[in-house]
């Protein structure tokens, strides 16, 4: 892979040489995140956020597995563990609360990374299978957090591990039997909890090994950038190291400062106070909603409420994992020749006053009650949704005009291609 | 901090003494980096420490009005079982007849009793060699070649003040801190 500048590594003492001869592992790392990846120079803050979510994934898996040296999965006790992680465990608060909000911001991240991925049509070739295997890490993701979010066994844990499984029972004829085997019975109960921490534990390192597989199709082409231009010469590029591993610490101080903001001033802002009630199964709370980050799907869920050949619920539940899945298929919907959303006039104002509107509406929809105006709203934000990927996006990509390109990502950031002499002035790098 | 870029401000950026500004930037930024991980190490080893309600139970009060002379009883002090014995003249004697500097731990009753309490033992159940609980507490088990107690583990001989007679462990069993708050109750820990 990689460009045919790439500088190549050169082991600087004996033991490297040693290493390289039989492990290359720091080779492997200087070609994927140091001075021997080159990447295109002109990488807005969107593209922090590959980076950003490695980082999430790995603070949540070493709290993770800081929270079940202390956390019990049983029914009996598992809400008096949790307790007893805020208040007995040494800096067992923090743990917790930098793992639930680690959750959250997370998916915040993985979220911006997506729409980055909209925005400049990153999936378009050659990099579909970068896109592939994001949408199955975010898959994966959604199945742990609905799993975590179970484990204090509050109320809200209860009754989400009770609808969730409950979309099953929409499946005709096996629908129920479905449930009752997933749950290991009638209502989520010890059997339940017990096989949700399990996978709980084991479905992160899953999503480890789709990154790993995610960053090597990536380092096929190599990154993608704003222009969405490929890379044709060296002047078009960086090496990783230092450039980006010093904007990549930038944006993660940044991110750092939020996050903790949150997890030391509103530890619970984003959650929800229902789950500090321990689960009771003969009382369902008022007002039951998702975590915020599954409100847009949720609220596709609720959006259908008639029968229409088949059962509304049967719909909802089709609907809400077809909204995903949807993103399997962008590839081959969006046909136009050019990526970025900079250079597509009619594509970046169906995403900026379409889908992003969309995505608001949906979001807002999804915490709110289950009853009108909100119900309609979201019926037609549902609507408005699948048009968007099935309908206006392959329309408007197959008649849309797009602006001229720049010759290539050095014209784009100096102006001129021929002042691109980035080459000749430089010292050697990474001497 | 071999960093070089292509921009020619870099090289006559250069302030006294050569320390160029960026310089001061990355090792700010790296130090700060490096203390603020260091920083969240320290929480990351210190929940595997006991926790509040492990430190919370860590006294034992033991109340030993019906211990009869040669009896013994087991408790349990910070989970670990403490044997408590009231020793019989005869094992008094036992205890005192030894030279004191021929033992491998050397210490004699007294120091292993309180004052005015001297026929009272209290030792940790816990062998010093690698942790078992040694016999001879309770009737009728072993006690042992020097009439104390006896681990079944690796063969440690403990005498009638609970001293390493024989066998591989170091050290005699262990006396924790305890008080007498009246004539028949004490408190460990």
């Amino acid at each position: 892979m990689s460009f045919p500048w790439a500088k190549e590594y050169t082991p600087q003492n004996g033991f490297t040489k040693f290493l390289d001869e039989r492990l290359p592992l720091p080779r492997l790392v200087y070609n994927a995140v140091g001075a021997g990846y080159p990447v295109p120079r002109n990488l807005s803050y969107f593209w922090n956020f590959g980076v950003l979510a490695g980082f999430c994934l790995v603070l949540q898996i070493v709290t993770g597995v800081v929270l079940a040296m202390h956390y019990a999965a049983d029914a009996g006790v598992a809400f008096a563990s949790v307790e007893h992680i805020m208040r007995d465990v040494n800096w067992g608060w923090l743990m917790r609360y930098a793992h639930a909000n680690g959750a959250s911001f997370f998916f915040l991240v993985i979220y911006i990374h997506i729409f980055r991925g909209f925005f400049y049509a990153s999936y378009k070739p050659p990099r579909e299978m970068i896109w592939l295997i994001g949408v199955v890490i975010f898959l994966l993701m959604m199945a742990t957090a609905f799993m975590g979010y179970v484990l204090p066994w509050g109320q809200m844990s209860f009754w989400g591990a009770q609808v969730i499984t409950g979309l099953f029972e929409a499946i005709p004829l096996v629908g129920e039997s479905i449930k009752v085997w997933l749950l290991g019975g009638y209502a989520p109960d010890n059997a339940a909890l017990n096989r949700f921490f399990s996978l709980h534990y084991l479905l992160p390192f899953v999503i480890a090994g789709c990154v790993i597989l995610h960053i090597w199709a990536l380092h096929i082409p190599g990154s993608s950038n704003p222009t969405g231009v490929e890379v044709k010469q060296e002047s078009d590029t960086l090496p990783f190291h230092p450039y980006y591993t010093a904007k990549d610490g930038f944006g993660l101080g940044v991110f750092l400062l939020i996050y903790f903001a949150f997890v030391f001033f509103l530890p619970n802002v984003l959650g929800h106070p229902d789950n500090y009630i321990e689960a009771n199964p003969l009382s369902t709370p008022a007002h039951i909603v998702p975590e915020w980050y599954f409100y847009p799907f949720y609220a596709i869920l609720r959006a259908f409420t008639f029968d229409f050949i088949l059962p509304a619920k049967l719909w909802g539940v089709l609907a809400m994992f077809a909204a995903i899945l949807v993103w399997f298929f962008l590839p081959w919907l969006d046909k136009g020749p050019v990526r970025s959303g900079h250079y597509r006039p009619l594509f970046r104002k169906f995403f900026w006053f379409g889908l992003i509107p969309c995505m608001a509406v949906l979001f807002v929809c999804g915490g709110a009650p289950a009853e009108e105006p909100y119900v309609m709203i979201s019926q037609i934000a549902t609507a408005y949704y699948f048009l968007h990927f099935l309908v206006i996006l392959p329309i408007v990509s197959s008649i849309e005009r797009p602006d001229p390109l720049p010759y290539s990502i050095t014209e784009a950031v100096l102006g001129s291609d021929k002042k691109a002499v980035l080459g000749e002035n430089a010292e050697p790098a990474g001497a | 901090m071999a960093t070089t870029t292509g921009n020619p401000e870099t090289s006559e950026a250069g302030t006294e003494e050569g320390v160029r500004r960026r310089d001061f930037i990355e090792i700010a930024a790296v130090s700060a980096a490096g203390i603020g991980g260091l920083a969240m190490v320290y929480p990351l080893v210190s929940q595997m420490s006991p926790s509040a309600d492990v430190l919370a139970a860590s006294t034992t009060e033991l109340d030993i009005s019906e211990l009869q002379v040669g009896q013994a009883v087991k408790a349990s002090f910070r989970k670990q079982p403490v044997f408590v014995r009231r020793l019989t003249q005869g094992e008094i004697d036992e205890a005192n007849a030894v030279a004191t500097d021929s033992l491998r731990d050397p210490e004699s009753l007294e120091d292993r009793t309180q004052p005015g309490h001297e026929d009272v033992l209290v030792v940790m159940g816990v062998c010093t060699h690698l942790g078992c609980v040694p016999l001879g507490a309770a009737t009728g088990e072993n006690k042992g070649e020097y009439n104390g107690y006896f681990c079944p583990c690796h063969g440690s001989h403990y005498d009638t003040a609970a001293r390493i007679r024989k066998g591989p462990a170091p050290t005699n069993l262990v006396v924790p801190d305890y008080t007498f708050t009246s004539d028949t109750t004490i408190v460990i820990g």
